[in-house]
């Protein structure tokens, strides 16, 4: 086990020849990337493709991952990145029946944070003037940001957050991408997935997929570059376009490939 | 104060919500309370009667309403979301389960408290053991409802299927514990079966505490069976659990 974690110390993760079977289906098929530290990366691509069980299996909870798969140097899932990954599902998952500050100091008991740490994640998803307010009587943006700042809690060296932006408004998404990037200035990695494309500029890194295939790793840049196109979601469109056909012929080639 | 595990503050976040749950707490404390009354009035006539079932009653009644509220309690944390998140935190699945376990059990011990106290303090319940004694096994038995309700909520995927479990799982231990046919005039097929559910002991060990004065063998064993029966259900409960998930 320990023999992937030294050399690749500069990457927060590494996938190779990752593979994830749900119900007889591939869902994820031969992914190979690595993610480096203190970055943050964007995972992109249509409803369906892949992106939240590469989440899962990022974070430990997907069953049926083969290949491999490692994050912060250890294989992911590992008992010891625990305390070291924070995670946010699509769904926000926090306690309806708790106020805000009850959430988080119970994920913050669970994580040996700090108590001034909830006061600090509070401020952070800007809900501050919430703390005694029942999160079953916020409204869901509010209740994706309360679950966003269980993440924060602690010191995570890996954020895996599922598409956290949804349903906020411009304003408030802007401030959320700010700290994602102060986040990433002090070293954490944040893989964050949306299928909005004008936020992929704000990603130093891009990962698309599609039918869970990894299509691209790119940096915004080099894919309007690479595509000739104005912005992300043009470039996006042009990318899956210019991909052979169809899905099966395309599965069918990668399949041989990879056998 | 002690310094929080896990486990503690698990039971301190469970206990928060109930606290934003007063419908439910009541629901808890004054069901067993008023079915006792009810029966007590049932058998108004007969007061030998309640004196009969109401001793295995004080420890039933506990026990389905526990079953019932831990099974769904817990598979709500399933449902939204929230398990998923707490099994990529550093818990263990034990202190999970346990913290429910410590959480309901604390409320149990309130409502055996209430239950006791009513019965045999108002209702008139004869028993020739030790009040303390029939309130340890009331505890224990709304334990055994709390330890199978955390075990079996393993195994449902919605609401619906948790309440299922009661009339699944409770029902037939609640026919063959005792209370309608002695365990020992049954046939011996049944008799068997009445042996191999942990409902049995409960009723028996509360039969001894009302019939006898004393602490005998018997009455340990039905205990010691009791509590062994809360454990492995915890711990089975624990091991349900699976982190990785389709």
């Amino acid at each position: 086990m320990a023999k992937a974690a030294d050399g690749d110390s500069a990457d927060a993760i590494v996938a190779d020849g990752l593979n994830v079977e749900r119900g007889g289906r591939r869902v994820l098929r031969d992914l190979a990337f690595t993610v480096p530290r203190g970055s943050v990366t964007g995972l992109l691509g249509p409803s369906g493709c892949g992106k939240s069980t590469l989440m899962r299996a990022l974070t430990g909870v997907q069953a049926n991952v083969r290949g491999r798969l490692d994050v912060l140097g250890l294989p992911a899932g590992d008992k010891r990145l625990r305390d070291r990954v924070g995670y946010v599902t699509q769904a926000p998952s926090v306690y309806a029946d708790l106020s805000v500050h009850e959430n988080l100091r119970y994920f913050a008991a669970l994580l040996r944070a700090p108590k001034r740490d909830i006061d600090r994640v509070t401020e952070e998803v800007d809900l501050a003037a919430y703390r005694d307010s029942q999160v079953a009587h916020l409204s869901g943006g509010q209740r994706a940001r309360v679950s966003l700042a269980a993440a924060l809690l602690g010191t995570p060296e890996l954020l895996v957050l599922d598409e956290p932006t949804v349903g906020l408004d411009p304003v408030l998404r802007r401030d959320l991408w700010d700290v994602f990037h102060r986040l990433a200035r002090d070293g954490v990695t944040l893989v964050v997935s949306s299928h909005v494309m004008d936020e992929a500029e704000r990603c130093q890194s891009l990962l698309l997929m599609r039918d869970g295939e990894l299509l691209a790793q790119e940096t915004p840049d080099g894919l309007l570059e690479r595509t000739g196109a104005k912005d992300a979601e043009a470039a996006f469109l042009a990318l899956i376009e210019s991909e052979p056909a169809d899905g099966t012929a395309g599965g069918a080639e990668g399949e041989g490939a990879a056998r | 104060m002690t310094p929080m595990t896990p486990m503690t503050a698990t039971a301190g976040r469970v206990l928060r919500q109930l606290r934003h749950d007063p419908r439910t707490i009541a629901l808890m404390l004054v069901v067993p309370c008023v079915l006792l009354a009810l029966l007590r009035w049932l058998y108004d006539g007969q007061p030998h009667m309640f004196d009969k079932i109401g001793g295995p009653l004080l420890g039933i009644f506990p026990f389905i309403v526990m079953f019932l509220v831990t099974s769904v309690a817990t598979l709500r944390e399933r449902s939204t979301g929230t398990l998923e998140r707490l099994l990529t935190m550093p818990i263990r699945k034990f202190d999970i389960i346990g913290g429910y376990g410590l959480a309901f059990g604390l409320v149990a011990v309130v409502q055996a408290v209430l239950a006791t106290g009513l019965a045999i303090g108002l209702l008139g319940l004869d028993v020739a053991g030790s009040t303390w004694l029939v309130l340890l096994v009331a505890v224990l038995d709304a334990m055994l409802g709390i330890a199978l309700g955390l075990l079996v909520s393993a195994f449902a995927n919605t609401e619906f299927q948790a309440v299922q479990f009661m009339p699944a799982v409770v029902l037939p231990q609640f026919l063959l514990c005792g209370l309608f046919v002695p365990r020992d005039q049954m046939q011996p097929v049944l008799e068997v079966i009445s042996d191999l559910m942990p409902l049995s002991y409960a009723v028996d060990a509360m039969n001894r505490v009302s019939n006898e004065s004393g602490v005998d063998g018997l009455l340990l064993r039905d205990i010691g069976v009791i509590a062994g029966c809360v454990v492995a259900a915890v711990a089975l409960g624990a091991l349900t659990l699976r982190r990785r998930t389709r």
